[in-house]
């Protein structure tokens, strides 16, 4: 553990922690995105597959926590890091010429800001469903169909997925780089993997409002 | 070539400092930068305004003294080439250049572009030394290096500690310095005995000159006038993940703290 601290007080071993804990989320939104999509096989799956998860009790809340601990580690670090970078450009440059960072590296932070405010907005709407019109308890399938059919949060949901897919592309990108791994044989495939996983993860969450605003989810 | 050069003049550390505006004229595009400026310091002599400071040595791409941020590369816009080896053919007749001295809380300016750049020797400092025998030269061979490591390692050595790296950064971080500097000797068998505590100490040295985060943009690796390679800093999380978590982390961490 103090081995852990010893690293956290770097800026290297920050990002260490984005890394590992992007890694986690990012598992757990893999799995999150295939129980999605069984909404278009039968939303009853999706009830089914909402009661296991509640069936396993204490496991469940271990998951619940272990997700939160990633989210505030993932969201400290980044505000440190990001605080340390303002402070260590004083004065703007008056011409800076960006040459090779991408769309997706220059949002990481503003889209990593919209991801919590989506993730926030998201647990109010489905899990708590404070924010949801017509909330029924263990209804996952309705609810989500029904919650969809607002078309401005529909449009929230595929803008957010928009921001997903940026957010892994660099995200996953880097995290290998940050690890430690640099084989040069490999090297040309992380970007294809980042993409790939980005694409399929946010493109698979944003079938389901996608279908719900052209009306195929009803 | 006629020029119009917007330079940032500021007259010392304290001085708040401004662009100005200036015309070259006769500018040849056989010069170097660096001349092109001196011919305008030249001009500047005969009026009553102090001439342009601008750090320069060598003038043959080696030294890594120059550091100017020309057109908001640094360097200038040839890809691998250090500002004094950057040619006025690089540019049209009638364009406005403009010139800033490198940008980083960590490298002060001391006047006009003359940028401080001593956080950078402390963290070579930081390093110390690495055990090697100063008596008579040991037979060539002595010690194995296998080709594609000292390859590597020569790679890395190439850096001349410019700063492009941080200047060319949006967190203006140093880690693309620092990794090259931890590297080279990391690769190599002379650099083992003190590897793990070279990277603890390099990297902690340049947390604490405010440098910021690396976030992999991958800008230093295109600004570096040495090609060095952002795998250098991927080597380095790993070094000092390792040294942190397996090795004597702990003490060699908790002397630093």
């Amino acid at each position: 553990m103090k081995r852990l601290f010893a690293l956290w007080a770097t800026t290297v071993g920050k990002k260490v922690a984005m890394a590992v804990t992007g890694i986690v989320m990012i598992l757990f939104l893999v799995s999150h995105m295939i129980s999605n999509v069984l909404i278009f096989k039968n939303p009853a799956h999706l009830d089914s597959y909402a009661a296991w998860l509640r069936s396993l009790g204490p496991a469940l809340w271990i998951a619940r926590v272990g997700l939160l601990g990633a989210v505030v580690v993932h969201i400290v670090a980044a505000y440190q890091l990001t605080m340390r970078a303002r402070r260590a450009r004083p004065i703007a440059y008056d011409r800076h010429e960006k040459q090779v960072t991408t769309y997706a590296a220059r949002t990481m932070r503003w889209g990593g800001v919209l991801l919590l405010v989506f993730i926030v907005f998201h647990l109010l709407h489905f899990t708590t469903g404070t924010l949801h019109p017509d909330f029924h308890p263990g209804e996952a399938g309705r609810n989500v169909i029904e919650g969809m059919q607002v078309t401005p949060v529909a449009i929230f949901y595929l803008v957010s997925m928009l921001a997903l897919g940026l957010h892994f592309s660099h995200g996953i990108w880097a995290s290998f780089g940050t690890l430690g791994f640099h084989n040069p044989a490999y090297n040309q495939w992380r970007r294809l993997l980042a993409w790939g996983v980005a694409i399929l993860v946010a493109g698979g969450f944003a079938t389901i409002p996608a279908a719900a605003i052209l009306g195929y989810l009803k | 070539m006629r020029l119009t050069l917007k330079v940032w003049r500021q007259a010392g550390p304290a001085d708040r400092g401004g662009f100005r505006t200036y015309q070259a004229h006769d500018v040849s595009e056989h010069m170097s930068f660096l001349e092109m400026l001196d011919v305008v310091n030249e001009d500047l002599l005969a009026t009553a305004e102090e001439p342009i400071a601008f750090d320069h040595d060598c003038r043959e791409g080696i030294c890594g003294t120059c550091a100017l941020m020309i057109n908001g590369m640094p360097h200038g816009p040839k890809h691998a080439t250090t500002t004094c080896q950057l040619h006025m053919r690089s540019f049209h007749d009638g364009d406005t250049i403009t010139i800033e001295p490198w940008r980083a809380r960590a490298f002060p300016v001391l006047r006009d572009l003359v940028v401080d750049r001593s956080s950078f020797d402390r963290i070579i400092s930081a390093g110390g030394f690495v055990t090697a025998p100063t008596g008579s030269a040991q037979d060539a061979n002595a010690i194995l290096v296998p080709k594609d490591q000292s390859d590597l390692a020569m790679d890395a050595a190439a850096c001349i500690g410019c700063g492009a790296c941080v200047a060319a950064c949006p967190n203006g971080s140093a880690m693309l310095f620092t990794a090259a500097k931890v590297v080279h000797l990391a690769l190599l068998p002379q650099g083992q005995p003190e590897r793990s505590r070279r990277v603890l100490a390099m990297v902690h040295q340049m947390d604490a000159e405010a440098f910021g985060g690396c976030t992999l943009f991958g800008e230093c690796e295109a600004a570096c006038p040495k090609e060095i390679t952002i795998e250098n800093i991927m080597r380095m999380n790993r070094d000092l993940m390792r040294a942190t978590l397996r090795d004597r982390g702990d003490r060699e961490a908790e002397a630093l703290a």
